[in-house]
């Protein structure tokens, strides 16, 4: 399973290939990282069909990830992939516009790996 | 020749006149002493509470012109309530000089009567002659008001003189009438007097105005720091949401990465005993980076933190060496963040272009701090304003640059919101300008951080601007401030 994992904060990173250790060594998932929502389209437009599965913040400079939802869902791949929204502000309105634009799940920060890889499971 | 010898006769007569003139100049020049003693002591009067004093040497230099009076006074009127205020020197039996202030209305005694009547003649002085039981009356009169010593025995006849001056009088009780020579001094003392206490009551006056000024100044003082206070817990509440945002993502890693490390540990152990050295050291090298990461993040929070404490602080302005593009970085995340978290809609590209071979400088961190928060405070505001209005098609940037100059660096701070109208241009540093409505900016933000920068830190605080393109403000330090 191709994971696309959008945050501004670059140690997210390190965090996720230590936190996925065993399933990227057995290579069940393979993780790409976007630092931002405008990488992640670029890398959504190169690697068209490839990521089945985005996790993305919300809350970044620049396009925010509820705008990168946006265009996903509505502009990008046939089928759309799975989207997952993490963001520190655990909020109704922020939930709410996440489900309005299509999200396929939503994750509050800080994330609870087990559970995470309980979803990843579930959508595999 | 032809003169003729004068007579013994004209010659006393010459001596006498002689002897005359001189006792007349002598006399001259006792009054002109007394005058002086008693503008001397009036002159260096600051309180009226001093024109005792002023009364007792009156008495002890009229003494010396031999004019030997029961009471000597000054009095000053207070028109308002037709009263008169009664400083007055008299001998006590034991010689004693006794100083008496009272307060006296003017309608108490026909003596009293005849003062006002008198100085709506507009003459010299007033005179009034009590004789035998009046004397006595006037004492019982007055002793419910004067504190007087009770006289054993009343003089057949009291003399009472007031010699005008314009706010008052000169008051003198004999116990026989006044030369014509003596009551010529009393008024020249009472002219003398006069211009005294004139000049006395301008200096009080001024005296007052100078205390309401100085009360006026410290007033507005306190105002001002309580506005200053306000206006840096006004940023710091926008800002307290950022803050806690800016926390919990450091605090996240420091959580994440001890968790994966308590994990890696386990696994380290059973490569360790499975004997895979070189696995168990594969995941030492993890564990090691992972702490690294742990101790970055558990850092920014704390410096988070201790930029939050400064903020509420007050300042010290001690300068420390700072590393300002750190700084700058920082306030960018805080301000951006105070306002996400206020306005979840909004949002900007941030930009940065620091200059990494700048030098670190002495700057009070908290201040700079504050003038540089609230640029990025006023960029954003301004970006958010123009999107708006526009809409989709506007992409909001706000860019930070640093830059090193030949004496000093310099922080610029740039967004391509509205700009600055021409028409206020002149008007942004001063204290209380502000374009955003009612409530929302207390309009010294610009003004402080123009004092800041100007005066505390001896460096420059510009502005470039076009309207509807852009606004940059740019901040020159120099490295020795």
């Amino acid at each position: 399973m191709k994971i696309l994992v959008v945050d501004d904060e670059r140690d997210v990173q390190t965090l996720f290939e230590q936190r996925f250790r065993k399933e990227i060594k057995s290579e069940e998932i393979h993780f790409d990282f976007a630092f931002s929502g405008e990488e992640a389209l670029i890398y959504l437009h190169q690697h068209e069909q490839e990521a089945v599965l985005i996790l993305s913040d919300i809350n970044m400079p620049g396009m925010s990830g509820l705008e990168l939802l946006k265009q996903i869902k509505q502009k990008y791949m046939k089928p759309p992939p799975v989207v997952m929204m993490i963001t520190a502000y655990g909020d109704a309105e922020n939930y709410n516009t996440a489900k309005q634009l299509g999200a396929d799940d939503f994750l509050t920060k800080p994330v609870d790996f087990p559970s995470l890889k309980e979803k990843l499971k579930a959508v595999h | 020749m032809g003169q003729q010898e004068p007579t013994v006769a004209e010659l006393k007569q010459l001596l006498a006149a002689q002897a005359l003139e001189l006792q007349q100049k002598n006399r001259e020049l006792e009054v002109q002493t007394a005058l002086e003693e008693v503008r001397v002591r009036a002159t260096a009067m600051r309180n009226s509470s001093e024109l005792a004093e002023t009364s007792a040497i009156l008495f002890q230099q009229l003494k010396v012109l031999q004019i030997n009076a029961i009471r000597t006074g000054v009095g000053i009127f207070d028109e308002a309530n037709d009263a008169m205020e009664l400083w007055l020197t008299t001998v006590s039996d034991k010689q004693e000089v006794l100083r008496i202030l009272d307060y006296v209305n003017l309608h108490i005694h026909p003596v009293f009567e005849k003062i006002i009547a008198a100085r709506k003649e507009n003459r010299p002085y007033a005179l009034t002659i009590l004789k035998g039981d009046e004397v006595k009356r006037y004492y019982q009169t007055m002793s419910t008001y004067l504190l007087l010593d009770k006289q054993t025995k009343y003089n057949k006849q009291e003399y009472y003189y007031s010699f005008f001056f314009r706010q008052g009088t000169i008051n003198v009780v004999m116990d026989k009438v006044l030369s014509d020579e003596e009551c010529g001094i009393m008024i020249r003392l009472a002219q003398v007097f006069g211009l005294i206490y004139t000049r006395f009551l301008d200096l009080q006056k001024s005296e007052e105005a100078k205390q309401e000024v100085e009360a006026a100044l410290q007033e507005l003082k306190a105002t001002q720091s309580q506005l200053i206070q306000s206006e840096k817990m006004a940023s710091l509440g926008e800002l307290t949401a950022g803050i806690a945002h800016e926390i919990q993502n450091p605090l996240n890693f420091v959580n994440n990465f001890s968790e994966v490390n308590t994990e890696l540990i386990e696994e380290m152990r059973s490569e360790l005993a499975a004997g895979n050295a070189q696995q168990a050291m594969e995941i030492a090298d993890d564990i090691k980076k992972n702490n690294e990461k742990i101790s970055h993040h558990g850092k920014r929070a704390d410096s988070i933190v201790k930029g939050m404490l400064q903020h509420s602080r007050n300042s010290s302005g001690q300068k420390e060496l700072t590393d300002i593009n750190a700084l700058a970085d920082e306030c960018m995340r805080l301000s951006y963040h105070g306002l996400r978290a206020k306005d979840k809609t909004f949002n900007a590209k941030m930009e940065t272009d620091l200059d990494n071979s700048l030098p670190k400088i002495y700057i009070a961190p908290q201040d700079i701090g504050r003038v540089v928060l609230n640029l990025f405070t006023n960029a954003f505001y301004s970006v958010m304003q123009k999107k708006k209005e526009l809409g989709e098609a506007f992409e909001p940037v706000v860019t930070v640059k640093t830059a090193r100059k030949e004496e000093g660096i310099t922080i610029s701070i740039r967004d391509n919101g509205n700009g600055v109208p021409p028409k206020v241009i002149d008007k942004i540093f001063q204290p209380f300008f502000t374009t955003k409505p009612v409530g929302e900016g207390t309009g010294l933000g610009l003004s402080m951080s123009y004092d800041i920068i100007t005066k505390g830190h001896n460096g420059e605080l510009k502005v470039t601007t076009k309207e509807g393109e852009y606004a940059e403000f740019i901040i020159y330090l120099p490295a020795k401030s």
